[in-house]
């Protein structure tokens, strides 16, 4: 398992106030997204456990993307199990 | 004085040695080697039949088992390499030159050969290339073909699997060849006449049916929501707008989730009888849901599908069937169907490069082209007019004045931007240029050119490549469909996003489809049992395929 962490400027701030939210579940054969409320309102903190080793490159383009286009500010975000390619789609960021 | 008949008289040298070995036009089947060493001459050009379905497996043992003292450096002419002993042959030493379509499953081993020269390499050719070939300058001096049964006349009943064998016949039986066919039983009365016993020469009674392969099985069940994703894409942003009508679908599972997509999602947009009414499509399970529901009109078949007879059966206002009942196929006149008949060819590749060329070949797997190039190509012969032709010529050059414009076949390669083992689909060099240099060959195997492909679908967007008007949108619209390939993050962002408000890029978003409702609940059958069920029992899935 390769564990990567993230932090980044993040230019939205997520709107809401729910505290968190968990989707999927681990070893169902798709990932498990676990999203808290962080400290600072314009960063985005994201730590990515995968089987898929060698990524990293990979990663920082679908996290750029992604902390790019969504509301991610203020969001603490932990993803279990994926892979990059299928993540990496627009699929997981919409 | 120049003798005219000295085709035919070798021809009857051939019957003649061969007689010994039989009785009548039979073979008798211990002696199949010796018979075989008997009709052929070292260097002949042959024909054994492996189709892309359908094998001439017990001829193709004999082959094998020949002694390449007597027969050798044979020059093997068919379109599909599919067996250990269509391979074999060049081991030995029995069969030294290669012109073939598709190598499938011995894509690895060819490769091999080919690099370590055991297999000298006439061409790759798409089918109906090799077929013209048969007539012209590859004409077999030798058939060895494949059938159901035969009546002591030595007419043959090919059943749904008619495939390749009227044209190969009928290339070496009126070329002065000799035809010799294995069946799976001799019987006094054959269900229907597929080839005239007058171009059969000799038959050999294998006792057991030839071998075929189910190609076209895409089980439902393994279908991700990224290609459902890419499915709703093309119907959407592709058949709706053009109103495609008439088409034909490569192998895989994109396509086969269009197919399940048709009566579900398609039905919501309203689309039924304004698409996908008429088919060149070998008889795809995944179809059946569509059939049933209304929206398929008619098909006509390259082959046939393990499973699939009955279904076909049941269904001829559908299908081609004879007078038996059972399914016509006809791999020559079902490619000629694709390349004129049809106005668009969606399927999908292994690699795309940035200028649109696309292949299935990498530097170690040659598996050959099959149908794709010619589906796959503008036919420049073609002169009758249809909306979508229209339309997409008119895209393409909107300067000609329209009634001497020519228009354009859809081609359309659709996948995702990693497919298997996480391979991107997007290269900046092709394995097809690789390998060419490799082997010195004059031309890259290329399955579709970039100047015939017209779109390319992803599960980030559409590339409609008829609207670009120069090498460097052309190149940007592809990367901007490229996910997070090492071609997609290489994109030129500001120009991607020109082109996409030129509707030359299409995202999910701007064609009003939400990612998260590309759920398998949208699929018409989620198993091979639904697909059974939805057939009425009819369609009969193999074991293999049989998980419940």
């Amino acid at each position: 398992m390769e564990i990567l962490h993230f932090d980044i400027a993040a230019p939205i701030a997520a709107a809401g106030t729910r505290k968190m939210a968990l989707v999927g579940v681990v070893a169902s054969g798709n990932l498990e997204v676990l999203v808290e409320r962080g400290d600072a309102p314009d960063r985005c903190a994201i730590e990515i456990s995968t089987a898929a080793h060698g990524f990293r490159d990979l990663w920082d383009a679908v996290v750029a993307d992604f902390v790019g286009r969504r509301a991610a500010g203020g969001l603490r975000i932990a993803i279990n199990g994926p892979t990059p390619c299928r993540c990496g789609s627009p699929r997981a960021s919409a | 004085m120049r003798q005219w008949n000295t085709r035919k008289a070798l021809r009857e040298e051939r019957i003649a040695a061969g007689a010994g070995f039989a009785t009548g036009k039979l073979v008798r089947p211990e002696t199949l080697v010796d018979f075989l060493e008997a009709v052929l001459r070292p260097g002949d050009r042959v024909c054994l039949e492996g189709d892309n379905q359908k094998q001439a497996d017990v001829l193709a043992k004999g082959l094998a088992a020949m002694n390449p003292a007597r027969i050798h450096d044979l020059h093997m002419v068919q379109s599909g390499v599919v067996l250990p002993e269509h391979l074999d042959v060049f081991d030995s030493g029995i069969a030294k030159r290669l012109d073939f379509s598709y190598s499938g499953p011995q894509s690895a081993r060819i490769a091999k050969m080919l690099f370590g020269g055991k297999i000298e390499l006439g061409a790759i050719h798409t089918y109906l290339e090799l077929f013209a070939r048969y007539f012209v300058d590859l004409t077999p001096q030798v058939a060895l073909i494949a059938a159901v049964s035969a009546d002591r006349h030595g007419n043959l009943y090919t059943g749904p699997n008619t495939e390749d064998t009227p044209t190969v016949v009928e290339a070496t039986s009126f070329g002065s060849g000799l035809v010799i066919a294995q069946v799976g039983e001799i019987v006094d009365t054959l269900p229907r006449v597929d080839i005239p016993g007058d171009q059969v020469h000799f038959v050999l009674d294998a006792g057991k049916p030839f071998y075929v392969e189910p190609l076209f099985t895409r089980d439902p069940a393994a279908m991700t929501e990224t290609q459902i994703l890419t499915a709703m894409l093309a119907i959407k942003g592709l058949y709706q707008p053009y109103g495609v009508r008439r088409l034909n679908h490569g192998i895989g599972f994109n396509t086969a989730a269009i197919e399940l997509l048709l009566p579900t999602y398609g039905e919501k947009l309203g689309l039924k009888g304004k698409i996908c009414t008429h088919w060149a499509l070998n008889p795809h399970p995944t179809l059946i849901p569509a059939i049933e529901a209304g929206w398929v009109e008619q098909v006509h078949c390259f082959g046939s599908e393990v499973g699939m007879e009955d279904y076909l059966a049941a269904r001829p206002d559908i299908f081609f069937t004879g007078p038996d009942g059972s399914l016509r196929s006809n791999r020559a006149f079902s490619q000629t169907a694709g390349l004129y008949a049809c106005d668009m060819f969606i399927g999908s590749t292994l690699q795309i490069d940035l200028a649109g060329h696309s292949s299935t070949i990498t530097a170690n797997r040659i598996a050959g082209f099959g149908g794709a190039p010619n589906m796959g190509s503008d036919a420049r012969g073609r002169r009758h007019p249809s909306a979508p032709w229209l339309q997409a010529g008119a895209e393409a050059d909107p300067d000609t004045a329209a009634p001497l414009r020519r228009g354009r076949k859809l081609v359309v390669q659709i996948g995702e931007t990693f497919g298997e083992g996480n391979a991107p689909l997007f290269v900046e060099t092709l394995g097809a240029l690789e390998l060419a240099e490799k082997l010195d060959l004059d031309l890259a195997p290329i399955m579709v050119y970039a100047d015939d492909t017209t779109h390319i679908v992803t599960e980030e967007g559409i590339a409609n490549l008829l609207l670009c008007r120069t090498a460097d949108e052309r190149e940007q619209a592809i990367r901007g469909v490229a996910g997070f390939t090492e071609i997609g993050r290489g994109r030129d962002k500001a120009m991607v996003e020109r082109l996409r408000e030129r509707k030359i890029i299409q995202r999910p978003e701007d064609l009003g489809i939400d990612p998260l409702d590309a759920n398998r609940n949208m699929l018409a059958a989620r198993s091979i049992k639904d697909l059974m069920l939805a057939s009425g029992g009819l369609y009969r899935p193999p074991s293999r395929f049989r998980n419940w």
